[in-house]
Parts: C-alpha cells; structure tokens; sequence
C-alpha cells in the first residue's frame, strides 16, 4: 500500500527533498513498520531515523505513536521536537 | 476567536481591541514572543500546525473561562526584533487570562509544529529542542485540578 511520507526541517535537508509517496508492503503498516522499510534504504534514511529520541511523528496532522496502524492514503510526517514560540 | 499561522507581522493593540468586544470582558492577558540576537528562518507544517494550536487552545478552554482569544504565530524569515508569535486572552478575571495564556505558550512550544533555523555568521544552524521547556509544559499535566473553576 502507498502513504505519503513528508520530511520537515534538519530531516528534510538530509534527505533533500520534503515528499515522497512509498509503497510499504501491508505486513508493515504500522509506524514501526515503515520506520524501519525507510532505514533499510541505508544511507542518510538510516541516520535521520536510527535515533527515535529525537524524531516525533505525525499521521495525518496528529502526533502517533510506534505502534499507530497505518492506511492506504495516510500522510506521515516525520521531523525533530518542535522549536517555535 | 482566532488562530493564525502567518508570515506576514501583526499590531498586538489591533488584536487586543477585537478580543476585547464582549462586554463580560474584565481582563486581557498577551505575550509576545521577539527574535533575540540571531536572524533565523521558521519552517512550519502547513496544515497540522494550525490544527495544533487550535488543539491547544480548545485544551485551554476546558480549564479556564476564555471568552475571546487571538494566536499568531509567523513562518518565513525573522530578523532580530521581529515578533513571532502572540497569544492573547480576553477573561472576566486576570486568573484565568494569565494562566490560560501561559498554558497556551507552554504547550505551543513542545506540540506545535514549527521549527527554527538561526543564522549565525559561522553558519545555520537548526535550534534543538529544550528539556526544560517539556518540562514546563509538563507542569500543567500534574495539577490535579485547574487552577480555577471554569465558569462559562
């Protein structure tokens, strides 16, 4: 199934672009599962994602957890700990 | 009622004035936040970023009376001096205006997707997050009660 995967500020400019639809097999349909599919591209999608400490996700505009089921269609947004204010 | 997420600056007297029409308003409690020293650059998330004040904001509501409000908060390109963000809270009581609006703050800074970039003369850097402020918005999650009976 295809999700919308979008990259925001330092994750962004690791991987040199903000959008990108991925097809993730349906054993993977979770948060975890796509973290991990990503990572095995190696690379920078390796380092951006090894450290879960300092990246937060959201599924279709809302704040998720590892273990968020995911859909076909679902946008999920990857990104560090906010800094505004 | 309003939140924005804007690049454009905005007149804090102009937003106090229009939260300020409902004639049970006895109090209006703002904070702006400005650029320090360093130039920087705000990315935001188009589409969840407004939707996660407005969370906020609707968390607010539930524990103190909050009878008009305004929320700003920029994007783009700021320099030092520059405003960034505002939130005001028009209340019938100072206790509920002050609070609402520290909480309002607290939560924007740890849930709200933006994120800074400053520019230094050595180079750009991207702004890491602060312990202290999870623990300030934290804070709020331990009162076991609000710290004032809504009163709608």
């Amino acid at each position: 199934m295809k999700v919308k995967v979008l990259l925001f500020a330092n994750l962004r400019e690791r991987i040199g672009q903000s959008v990108e639809v991925v097809d993730i097999p349906d054993s993977a349909s979770t948060v975890a599962g796509l973290r991990i599919h990503l990572m095995k591209r190696g690379g920078a999608w390796q380092e951006i994602l090894s450290d879960m400490k300092v990246v937060r996700v959201a599924v279709n505009h809302d704040m998720a957890a590892a273990n968020a089921p995911l859909n076909p269609g679902d946008e999920v947004a990857f990104f560090p700990p906010v800094t505004g204010g | 009622m309003k939140v924005s997420v804007q690049s454009d600056d905005f007149d804090l007297s102009t937003e106090v004035i229009d939260i300020s029409m409902n004639t049970r308003t006895g109090a209006v409690a703002s904070f702006v936040g400005v650029v320090r020293d360093v130039p920087m650059t705000l990315e935001h998330y188009p589409g969840m970023t407004e939707n996660a004040i407005k969370k906020i904001v609707e968390e607010a509501r539930t524990r103190w009376q909050v009878l008009d409000y305004a929320v700003i908060h920029r994007y783009g390109d700021l320099q030092p001096g520059d405003q960034i963000v505002l939130v005001a809270i028009a209340s019938s009581h100072r206790a509920d205006a002050f609070a609402a609006c520290q909480f309002i703050m607290d939560y924007l800074k740890t849930q709200a997707p933006f994120w800074k970039k400053e520019h230094h003369p050595e180079g750009a850097r991207w702004v890491n997050a602060l312990e202290a402020d999870d623990e300030a918005a934290a804070r709020w999650k331990s009162l076991k009660q609000p710290q004032r009976l809504v009163q709608k």
